[in-house]
């Protein structure tokens, strides 16, 4: 080839270029747009999102007292706190939390703990609602599956998982009547 | 290969249908004269003791899916009634769940003796990967088939495996709901399972095919690690091989029916004969035993990378620079290397202590900037996924001109070194994480890690290359030098 030939091919092959370009980004569109459905196919259909929220009735549950309800397929515990566990969840310094919140921006009601019960480090239920169960060193819960411990306002305080028990959304309907999401 | 030579066969209808599609030629170039290295131990047995696990885990899973109920109010009830109810259900069923296991040993001693004889290096770099790719449906497969019962294990496992891929950061949660079908593990979950549960086997045939292929065009490593230099190396695989390998399958049958027969249950879980309850942990969440040690590694991060461990990592890989680099071992500067690995160790230490948290609630050693930026949560995740993917690349981080261990003393150490590594991070899995099995896990852990990034890379270069026998005619008939001396 020389050199005054080249413009010339050069400008050839840049049209055939240009259609190759073209028929190859509208081939990967129409696979994208056929692919998609094929993945999406997986997110959370339409009668789980149906089930996103839930009503619970606190009347019942005294103070000392927890009670697990089920949300999203998920426990969801609700702990009506002691004075004593209150005072306890407020006087620890927040700087030294491995996910430092304070026990205002947990709750809505002082008294009432409202959270997934599902340990943040991979997904076991811990064990603390029940009278009987372990509560872990800081006296709220504990996860037996790999040993974390959470606070009285469910804080990670020790053991591997990174984050504190989960607050969903939530908002009193009445002055004892909880929505979950 | 349409148009290319035939074998003679006398039978007429054999005939008539090899020249229209070459099969029988095939099969008789392929297993029949197939040239065979003539000096294999029983460890080159475990291939196809793993291809006949192959076929029976098909053939029971595909009896059994015909009485399966993959919805979660009907699932756990199913496996009962087919255990119960259904003809041969139950053997079928602990055919079907040993087998799994049994699999799996055939499989970790296929791979054990892949690497022990080199059998992953040049020219068998993609017939190695094609396996670890085998290796790693299996795991998938094995996984989402331990869901399908719907017991307690079946539910909490789930849990805990869907729940690794929140541990990436920002879609991590997206994936984990994509993956489930939901906000937690549920029908859809398990509808999916049972989908891929049936699909993933036959995919793993399909890989079976191309790394069945791969080894017919390189031919079969021995336990020399020697090239095949003619006729006189080898045999022809059928009767020689043909016989040798249904010798130890028979074997390995033997004690697979004594599971099956008599110990059915002895490598699962009480636990999984309990219906799934989303609302109750069992108090010890254990994985099957072919996962221990992935599971032990995954939990062995108690701590994340900080802004010590990081710079540790960074002396480490300055370090290995001049290794990988290097041609030979004159390259290298001893000194240098020493300083860098000892300087490494000590930051690794400092940041494992600066996280490392004492009975009181204080941290061993208090030291400024000691917060991991990535989690104890995402290391283990990585690592876990990591201790596979690096098997990988294991032909392209040992370039020792040897293949075999016996004729290299002391890689040969440290492979026996990683067995043992491997069992006791087994144990280390089985173990609750507390006490004296943390810090064994992490040491565990840590040989398995730089077995690959280390070890193998540094023996690569300074390892001796001893003189090797001439053929393997001349090694097996004993007439050969000795060799082992380097």
């Amino acid at each position: 080839m020389t050199t005054s030939e080249k413009p010339e091919n050069e400008e050839k092959s840049s049209r055939r270029d240009f259609l190759y370009l073209t028929a190859a980004s509208m081939g990967a569109v129409a696979i994208g747009s056929v692919a998609w459905p094929l993945v999406d196919q997986m997110n959370p259909a339409k009668d789980t999102l149906a089930l996103a929220s839930t009503e619970v009735d606190l009347t019942p549950v005294e103070a000392g007292q927890a009670i697990t309800v089920m949300w999203r397929g998920a426990p969801v515990f609700i702990r009506h706190r002691t004075t004593e566990e209150i005072m306890e969840a407020r006087k620890v310094d927040v700087a030294e939390l491995r996910d430092p919140q304070t026990d205002e921006e947990r709750v809505k009601k002082e008294q009432w703990l409202v959270m997934v019960g599902i340990c943040t480090h991979l997904g076991c239920v811990p064990l603390g609602q029940k009278p009987s169960d372990v509560k872990g060193e800081y006296g709220g819960w504990f996860c037996p599956c790999h040993g974390s411990h959470y606070d009285t306002s469910g804080r990670i305080r020790k053991g591997p998982a990174p984050k504190n028990l989960v607050v969903p959304e939530y908002e009193f309907t009445t002055d004892t009547t909880v929505r979950i999401g | 290969m349409a148009g290319g030579h035939r074998a003679d066969f006398k039978n007429p209808v054999v005939k008539w249908v090899d020249e229209r599609l070459p099969i029988f030629t095939m099969v008789k170039a392929e297993y029949g004269v197939f040239p065979t290295p003539k000096n294999f131990n029983y460890f080159w047995n475990f291939g196809a003791i793993a291809m006949v696990m192959l076929t029976i885990m098909i053939v029971t899973g595909i009896t059994l899916a015909m009485h399966y109920a993959a919805h979660n109010a009907h699932a756990f009830d199913s496996v009962e009634r087919i255990m119960r109810d259904v003809n041969y259900g139950w053997l079928i069923r602990y055919v079907h769940a040993n087998g799994a296991s049994f699999f799996f040993v055939a499989v970790y001693i296929h791979i054990f003796r892949g690497m022990y004889y080199g059998s992953y290096k040049r020219p068998r770099e993609l017939l190695w990967m094609f396996g670890v790719l085998i290796f790693l449906l299996m795991m998938g497969t094995a996984f989402m088939g331990y869901v399908l019962p719907w017991g307690q294990m079946s539910f909490w496992g789930a849990q805990v495996i869907t729940n690794f891929f929140s541990a990436i950061p920002l879609v991590g949660e997206g994936i984990v709901e994509w993956l489930r079908g939901g906000f937690s593990i549920a029908n859809p979950t398990l509808n999916r399972f049972f989908a891929l549960h049936y699909l993933l086997p036959f995919v793993i045939v399909g890989v079976v095919v191309l790394h069945v292929w791969a080894l017919h065009v390189t031919g079969s490593n021995n336990p020399l690690g020697i090239d095949v230099k003619g006729p006189q190396d080898t045999v022809p695989f059928n009767p020689y091989y043909t016989i040798k390998d249904t010798f130890g399958l028979i074997v390995f049958l033997a004690i697979y029916a004594i599971f099956v027969f008599f110990l059915p249950n002895t490598l699962g879980h009480p636990d999984n004969y309990i219906p799934a309850n989303p609302l109750v942990t069992p108090a010890h969440i254990v994985p099957e035993w072919y996962f221990l040690p992935f599971y032990a590694i995954l939990r062995a991060f108690t701590f994340g990378v900080n802004i010590y461990i990081a710079l540790g990592l960074l002396c480490a890989a300055f370090a290995m620079w001049p290794i990988f680099a290097a041609k030979d071992k004159n390259e290298i500067n001893f000194k240098m290397v020493s300083i860098a690995f000892a300087v490494a160790g000590l930051f690794c230490l400092l940041g494992y202590f600066s996280q490392y948290e004492l009975a009181s609630g204080d941290m061993a050693l208090a030291l400024p900037a000691s917060a991991a930026f990535v989690s104890a949560k995402l290391c283990g995740v990585l690592a876990m996924f990591g201790a596979v993917a690096i098997l990988f690349v294991l032909p392209f981080l040992d370039s020792h001109p040897v293949r075999s261990a016996v004729f290299r003393p002391w890689f040969k150490i440290a492979v026996l070194l990683l067995v043992a590594d491997f069992f006791v991070l087994m144990l280390c899995g089985a173990k609750p994480a507390e006490g004296f099995w943390v810090p064994l896990s992490q040491v565990a852990m840590l040989y398995y890690m730089a077995f690959f990034i280390v070890v193998i890379p540094l023996l690569s270069k300074i390892e001796p290359v001893a003189d090797l026998p001439d053929s393997i005619h001349q090694a097996v008939t004993g007439n050969h030098k000795s060799s082992v001396s380097s």
